[in-house]
């Protein structure tokens, strides 16, 4: 959105001069966030799935006695910031449609955060 | 009067990261609902932007510190494998009213040996230890974009609400974290 259209709809920001800003950067932090609780979601529920899984999970805890938990959250944490970092540069001052990105973001961080709730994931143990 | 280290940490994990995390929490929130046109001079938007930077930063820095002393330094202790012997699995929690040196936190829930405390671990736990780890990921982001966006967000009530939304669900993961971790260091503490 302009700086134009900005300051119409709070005319305080006149002062500021404030410099347009693309929605593209603020599109991908939405969506990728989203996506690091999808694969938080999604790595709880495939570690009781699959065992071979669960032991490689298991491996990332470098001797700590943490588990599968380690695994887990690391690759959901990589997966975060590598979606972030991808979608930022694509995304890179170009205008999105931010709305539709959150919606997208927002449905799957309800479907990970699901995911990680222990009726749900225990199912597939 | 003292701690010991275990204790300590503990205390840094939930208690004072968690209060960190909870007066940034209040302090952003009501900065992102009270950013809106009319309410505030253009000079106090500075001074409120300020504020709204360092709360939104300072909660992501607590999530993230909380969470990585959890998992890598508390959790540890909770799920220690101390009281199998032979095919007896709990056999070191026998009696026990409490977690001790042959029975850790997590073992001594999942025996039952003293009440119905399996729940604890298998809902409690599992549920804290897993999406506790959404809250640093959703207020990182919410933080970067009420940074990228700044006052701007003023001009744009349903990007602002967004954020609100990213930042309520980061706290709400928290909530789940925090409240379990509270009950379940009452009923097996870390000792």
């Amino acid at each position: 959105m302009t700086n134009i259209q900005d300051e119409r709809t709070a005319p305080e920001l006149q002062g500021l001069n404030l410099p347009a800003k693309p929605d593209g950067p603020g599109a991908a932090a939405m969506l990728a966030a989203g996506i690091g609780v999808f694969a938080l979601g999604l790595m709880t529920t495939l570690n009781e799935v699959s065992e071979g899984l669960h032991d490689f999970l298991q491996s990332l805890e470098m001797g700590q006695g943490v588990g599968p938990l380690a695994g887990k959250t690391i690759i959901a944490v990589i997966v975060w910031l590598v979606a972030w970092l991808i979608l930022a540069a694509i995304w890179r001052g170009k205008e999105m449609n931010i709305k539709r990105v959150f919606w997208i973001g927002l449905v799957l961080g309800v479907l990970g955060g699901v995911l990680t709730f222990p009726p749900v994931f225990l199912a597939f143990a | 009067m003292e701690l010991s280290s275990r204790e300590a940490w503990t205390v840094i994990h939930g208690l004072v990261l968690g209060t960190l995390f909870l007066l940034a929490f209040a302090g952003g929130l009501a900065g992102l609902w009270s950013l809106r046109p009319g309410l505030i001079t253009t000079a106090g938007i500075q001074e409120r932007m300020k504020r709204l930077y360092w709360g939104t930063w300072v909660m992501a820095g607590a999530a993230w510190a909380t969470v990585i002393t959890g998992t890598w330094i508390v959790y540890p202790w909770y799920r220690a494998a101390l009281s199998e012997v032979g095919d007896d699995r709990y056999a070191g929690c026998a009696g026990a009213i409490l977690p001790n040196a042959t029975c850790s936190p997590r073992e001594f829930l999942l025996s039952d040996v003293s009440g119905q405390t399996e729940t604890w671990h298998s809902l409690g736990m599992e549920w804290k230890e897993h999406v506790g780890w959404a809250a640093p990921i959703l207020a990182t982001a919410a933080a970067f974009l009420v940074t990228y966006y700044g006052p701007r967000l003023m001009a744009r009530p349903w990007l602002r609400t967004a954020v609100i939304v990213m930042f309520v669900a980061a706290f709400s993961a928290a909530v789940v974290g925090g409240a379990f971790g509270a009950f379940l260091n009452k009923v097996a503490p870390i000792v």
